[in-house]
Order: C-alpha cells, then sequence, then structure tokens
C-alpha cells in the first residue's frame, strides 16, 4: 500500500474512531441527565416532518456553518505557520460594526455597496490583526497575549461604538441598540433560488445566506494560496521549521506580518453573513463568540480548508439541533458537550494517527537500510 | 522538533479552549441550572392537551432555573396549563443568543399559538417572525408591540419601585439608601425614577446613591454579581442603609455586600427571599420589588384564548399587582399601612410616578 494512501485511511479511521468515542461519551452525558440518549440522537437527525421545516432546518445548519467556516480559515491560516490568532473574536467583530456603519452611510448599486462593505470589513479585520504582528516582530511579544488583550479592547471598543458614536435610531419602547440599517442595496441575495429549483418552499426568516458563496469562493482561494503558490510554500515552511526556512531565504518577519494581516482580513468578514444577509445591522443581538469557536473548528479540520469545512458543517448540524433537542426534551447543553468531546478527541486522534503512520515508516526506512547496506558495527 | 511543534499546538489549543469555556460561562451565566432544569421538565408537554390550546414560550438565554424572570414566566405558563387547560412547550436559546428567532420559527411551524418571547432581546426577532406568520399571535415581555400580531407585554416598574423607595426610606433611619441598576438603559432607569420618587416621599432630604454597572446597550452589567458588589460596597461604607438592586444576576452581589456590611437589600422581580439558596443572603432581603411577569403571561393567555388580538401593549401595574412588594420573612409587615396607603393613592391617581429620573 502506498505510504499517502495509508495515512489517508489511517486519518479517516482515526476520525471515525473519535466521533464514535464522542457518541458514546455524550450518551453517558444524556443519560446522566435523565434523558434517553436515543430520543437525543433522533432529534439530531430529525430535521421535522413538512417540507417547510426541513428546508428551515437546513437552511439553520448552513447559515450556521458559513460563519464557522469563514472563523475557521481565519485561525488556520495562522495556525499553518505556528502562530496562533486567538484575536479572531475581537477582529471580526470590530470589523463587522465598522462594516455595518460604514454600510449604512452611502446608497451605491448593489455590487458596489456589497463591495465596499466586504473590503471595509476585511481592511478593518486585517489592520487589527497588523498590531500584535508588528509587536511581534518589532518587540517579540507573543501574539497569544497580544491577541488575547486585544479581544478585551476591540470587544468593549464595538459595544461603545453601538451605542455611541455608530448608533442609529431606535424605536419608541426597544432596549437594544444597533448601528442604522444598511439600506436594501446592501442587502446580500438569499440562495432561496436553490430549494425552489427543487420545488421545495423557500425557508423563513433571512432565507439562504447567499454569503455561502463568498465563503465557498474565499475556501477555493485560501486553498490555491496555500497550496499552489511560493506564499502558501514559505507559509508552510515557516511553521515547520522556522530556521531551516530563514535559511532557504524566507524573510521571517514578512511572513508573520502578511500571515497576521491575512489570517486578520478573513477573520473580519465572519459577521458579514449575518449582518449582510439577515440582520442588515450591528446590534445588541450580534452574534458573539465565533471567533473562539473558530479555534476549534480548525483544529477539527486540520486547518485545510476542505477539512474545515467540514467540521464548519459539523458544528452547524449540532446547532441546529438546538430547538429540536428541547421538543424532544433532552437538555440542550448535550449540543456543547458533544462539540467539546469531538474535538478533543479528533486533536487526540490526529496525533496517534500520525505517531503511528511515522512509524511504520521508519520501520520501512529501517527495513530498506538493513537490506541495502548493512551496518558494520566496529569498536 | 515534531514534539516541540506539537506541544506549542496543544498549549494553543488549550488557551483556545479555556478562552471558549469563558467566553461560554459569560454568555450563558447558568447554563448548568438551565439544563438541569429542562431535564426535570421532561413529560411537561407530552401530556395531551383537553382544550387544543398550544402555547410556546422561548426563554431569554439563561432560560429556565435562573430564579428570576425566565423562571416567573414559566410559573404564568404553568399557570395556563393547569387552569386552561394549555398544551405547552419552552424553549431555550443557544448560550450566544444566535437563534432567538429559528426557536420562534420552530414553534410556529409546530403549531404553537399563541408564542411569548421572554425578555426584550427578542423584540426585534418577533417582529420578523410575526410577519411570516400573519395567523399566529405573538407577545413579548418588555418591549413594545411592533406587529398587528404582537402583544407588549409591559411593567409599571415605576410604581412597584415606588413603594420599595417607600419601604426603604422608612426603614432606613439615616435617610441614606442606594441604587443599583445593571444596564443604563430606558428600562432600567424606570426603576431608579420611581425608587427615588418614593424615597422623597418619606423624607424630602434623604441622600440617594446611583449607580449603574454598565452603559446603555451594553447588557454584561446584568451578569456581573462582581461589579454589583463592588459598587453597593461602596455604598454601604458611605453610610447607606439599604440598597435596591435592579441588576439581574449582579444583584447577587448586593446581596453578598449587604451580608457583609451587616445591612439591607431590596431584590428585584421575582421574591428572591425565597428565591437565592445561599441561607445567610435570604436574610439580607428586607423585601422585593415584584415584577408579575407570571400574571402577564397567564393574563396574555388568558386574553388570547377569548379571543385578543395583538397590535397594542398591555401595561401591568399596581392596579392589577402586575408589580408590587414580597413580604416573604416579614421585615416590611410593620410599615404596612403606609405602603397600602401609597399604593392606594397611586392606583387612585392622586400620585404619578415619574418614569424618567
Amino acid at each position: 500500500m502506498p505510504a499517502g494512501l495509508y495515512r489517508a485511511l489511517l486519518t479517516v479511521a482515526g476520525a471515525a474512531v473519535a466521533i464514535v468515542l464522542a457518541v458514546v461519551i455524550s450518551s453517558v452525558a444524556i443519560s446522566a441527565a435523565g434523558a434517553s440518549p436515543l430520543d437525543a440522537f433522533a432529534a439530531l437527525f430529525n430535521f421535522g416532518e413538512t417540507e417547510r421545516q426541513v428546508v428551515n432546518g437546513i437552511t439553520t445548519m448552513v447559515n450556521r456553518s458559513v460563519p464557522l467556516f469563514i472563523a475557521g480559515l481565519a485561525v488556520a491560516v495562522g495556525f499553518r505557520m505556528n502562530l496562533f490568532n486567538i484575536g479572531v473574536e475581537g477582529q471580526y467583530r470590530l470589523a463587522a460594526i465598522c462594516a455595518a456603519w460604514v454600510g449604512a452611510q452611502f446608497t451605491a448599486p448593489p455590487l458596489i455597496q456589497i463591495l465596499v462593505i466586504i473590503v471595509v470589513a476585511a481592511a478593518v479585520g486585517g489592520l487589527y490583526a497588523l498590531i500584535p504582528a508588528v509587536m511581534k516582530v518589532t518587540r517579540g511579544v507573543n501574539e497569544v497575549i497580544a491577541t488575547i488583550m486585544l479581544n478585551y479592547i476591540a470587544i468593549n471598543l464595538a459595544a461603545f461604538l453601538v451605542r455611541g458614536p455608530f448608533t442609529g435610531e431606535r424605536a419608541a419602547g426597544q432596549l437594544t441598540t444597533s448601528t442604522p440599517q444598511i439600506p436594501e442595496s446592501g442587502w446580500f441575495p438569499n440562495l432561496n433560488w436553490i430549494f425552489e429549483m427543487f420545488g421545495m418552499p423557500a425557508p423563513r426568516g433571512g432565507g439562504l445566506w447567499g454569503f455561502l458563496l463568498v465563503a465557498v469562493l474565499l475556501g477555493v482561494g485560501l486553498w490555491l494560496l496555500l497550496e499552489r503558490t511560493r506564499f502558501g510554500f514559505d507559509v508552510k515552511a515557516s511553521g515547520l521549521n522556522a530556521s531551516a526556512a530563514l535559511a532557504s531565504g524566507v524573510k521571517p518577519k514578512k511572513m508573520v506580518i502578511s500571515a497576521m494581516v491575512l489570517s486578520g482580513a478573513i477573520a473580519g468578514l465572519i459577521g458579514l453573513p449575518e449582518i449582510l444577509g439577515d440582520k442588515h445591522s450591528f446590534g445588541s443581538n450580534f452574534t458573539p463568540g465565533l471567533g473562539f469557536l473558530g479555534i476549534a473548528v480548525a483544529l477539527l479540520g486540520r486547518n485545510k480548508p476542505g477539512g474545515i469545512a467540514i467540521a464548519a458543517l459539523l458544528f452547524g448540524f449540532l446547532d441546529r439541533a438546538q430547538g429540536p433537542l428541547q421538543f424532544a426534551d433532552v437538555p440542550p447543553s448535550v449540543i456543547t458537550i458533544m462539540q467539546g468531546t469531538i474535538v478533543l478527541l479528533v486533536v487526540i486522534a490526529n496525533e496517534v494517527t500520525r505517531r503511528i503512520a511515522l512509524r511504520r515508516e521508519e520501520r520501512r526506512a529501517a527495513r530498506h537500510l538493513g537490506a541495502n547496506t548493512p551496518v558494520e558495527v566496529t569498536a | 522538533m515534531l514534539g516541540k511543534r506539537f506541544s506549542r499546538i496543544a498549549v494553543g489549543s488549550v488557551a483556545g479552549v479555556l478562552l471558549m469555556a469563558a467566553a461560554a460561562c459569560g454568555g450563558s451565566g447558568n447554563g448548568g441550572d438551565t439544563s438541569a432544569s429542562t431535564a426535570s421538565s421532561g413529560g411537561t408537554s407530552s401530556e395531551a392537551s383537553k382544550s387544543g390550546l398550544k402555547v410556546g414560550l422561548a426563554f431569554d438565554v439563561g432560560g429556565r432555573g435562573d430564579k428570576s424572570f425566565n423562571d416567573a414566566a414559566y410559573a404564568g405558563l404553568e399557570k395556563a396549563k393547569s387552569e386552561l387547560k394549555a398544551d405547552i412547550k419552552e424553549l431555550s436559546p443557544a448560550a450566544d443568543g444566535s437563534n432567538r428567532g429559528e426557536l420562534l420559527r420552530q414553534l410556529a411551524d409546530a403549531g404553537y399559538n399563541p408564542i411569548i418571547g421572554v425578555g426584550f432581546a427578542y423584540g426585534e426577532d418577533i417582529k420578523k417572525a410575526a410577519e411570516e406568520y400573519p395567523d399566529i399571535q405573538f407577545a413579548v415581555v418588555d418591549s413594545a408591540s411592533n406587529a398587528p400580531n404582537v402583544t407588549g407585554l409591559l411593567f409599571a416598574e415605576e410604581q412597584g419601585s415606588y413603594l420599595a423607595g417607600v419601604a426603604a426610606a422608612t426603614k432606613a433611619k439615616s435617610g441614606h439608601v442606594g441604587f443599583v441598576g445593571g444596564v443604563e438603559n430606558d428600562l432600567i432607569k424606570k426603576f431608579e425614577a420611581g425608587f427615588v420618587a418614593g424615597v422623597k416621599s418619606v423624607k424630602a432630604d434623604a441622600k440617594i446613591d446611583v449607580k449603574y454597572l454598565t452603559p446603555d446597550g451594553d447588557f454584561s452589567g446584568f451578569k456581573a454579581p462582581d461589579k454589583g458588589k463592588v459598587a453597593a460596597e461602596k455604598m454601604f461604607q458611605d453610610g447607606a442603609e439599604i440598597v435596591y438592586h435592579a441588576a439581574g444576576d449582579s444583584g447577587l452581589g448586593v446581596f453578598q455586600a449587604a451580608a457583609a456590611a451587616g445591612k439591607k437589600a431590596i431584590g428585584v422581580d421575582s421574591d428572591q427571599r425565597q428565591t437565592v439558596k445561599e441561607a445567610d443572603l435570604q436574610s439580607v432581603i428586607m423585601t422585593s420589588m415584584l415584577k408579575r411577569v407570571d400574571v402577564a403571561v397567564f393574563e396574555f393567555v388568558k386574553a388570547f384564548q377569548g379571543g385578543a388580538k395583538g397590535g397594542s401593549n398591555t401595561v401591568y401595574d399596581l392596579k392589577v399587582d402586575g408589580v408590587g412588594l414580597s413580604t416573604t420573612g416579614g421585615e416590611i409587615d410593620d410599615i404596612k399601612d403606609k405602603l397600602d396607603a401609597a399604593k392606594k393613592d397611586i392606583v387612585d391617581g392622586k400620585i404619578t410616578v415619574p418614569a424618567k429620573p
């Protein structure tokens, strides 16, 4: 069996074992909470009876996956070269409020309006990530500490902006605050036609977010950049062995700055599916925490766009069951338990399979060496 | 080298997971309680309904088991079940609150009508859902009606707070009291306005310390017992005898400060002397300003059964006992006459309590 195929099979087997174990552990937790694991797993796969309910369920799942996927990509760019951008959380929140505010200040043809919003979001996210990058290359500040601290600043800054300079009008009796509404030309068209094409009813709410297409393009683009370009190779080389990369002409400072800024720019887009597709403003009810979830998604997806897509869909699939689980009288915290155990077990499985593959490779190499050049031991 | 790399990734992962855990704790508050109580409610909705009435209710973040707002709403729902023979279903949102709209739609798709959203955060989501399901009646607690089929369930918090102010000023010999508000928004300012008016009606020269934990739009002030404790400690050190809080979960910190200082506090929303778990904190809660979310929920369901339609607000005030003071512990029994007189004056319209400070 070729080594590549063997490793791929081993990885898949590892992931499968991890998920089965996660199911077992979750079942124990569900039983301990006094509910039936069978009911819980039935609820996970129960998308409803009517066509509309099924469509709504699928939409909820995919809509949840899109920002998680982007968050996973943002984290993965840093992870690929051993840069831990824990600041995705702050970068996306700050980017989201700035983009939402700028988008509400003017009216332009839809394409331009949306493009401007996307560019602003990416720019704000990228610039905010530039701060820890510069601190790292000029003063050697650990980027983990810097980005965590910058998260607090960004989160509080965004909270201040939404109730202060960037606040919009409020209806009488409304207590939540938000930025002004983005004009209709800045609303990303939804993808409900996909369902209609198959003769199914359109989902309720904001519909299937059109930003899904941008996310797919982003994933493909990032894959090309990381796997098929000089930059991607440099990123990989710096991650695997910084001093070897330096010796072969990769400038480490430039790499840190460009990888951090790229990670931040992608992070800036995390909030846009929700803002452009549904809420049309940044407000008190804006979804927080996606940046931290992105870390889990990236780990689960092994820092590869394809893997991250699967991980994001898995998280979306689990999160969707929040309502159905409660209809089945199962505590919805089960979802968080499952997500946690899956991430931990998959990370462990990855390491175990990597070691197994490595050992096999070493044995194979040793056999070859042994067969060809018997080593003479002399005193 | 690989070992070193792995350990770095491991450290990063651990840091990330810790942060996620911290974020989850910050967001959900008492997620543990929620799950436990949701589990124990198993079977509540499986009993066959006898009236064909199916009432759905969506909690705010924190969900059931918050010993306050959400639990009060659930009490009203249970009353609707036992007295109106309604089939009920209650759902809690994810810790990040990202699926409020989904919960409303899932209830609507499952045939529940009416549907109640607990908390002002549901304002926008209810509006959208109401437009998508025009045949279903919705209600939202603490937020104004914003669609023809939405009923806003509001409370005259200033009237109840006025009574709390009367009680505090009468009990505080020095005339020095305090108010801790969770978030400085129009809703919590109503509590402050009523409380201040009530205190001044008894002692015109009373000293009232007012502190808000977070500014408008930053809702973390409802979930920060540490901040509540610091604010109340300062007031007690400055000489305040009784501190009234309208700060959600942060009120726990106010009670802790009161217990440490040997002073008194006034609770909010539900009868906190009964709902607070710690025995040493129960005794510092002189009374609580009750916001009868249970009454509002039950009355709304009853009115719906009677054919009422939305599009307007219903205000629960002193007249209908939508707000009031709790008497557990009997600490305000001796001033009952005074409180009843003040209540009567408000109900009769002799006193108009300001809703803005």
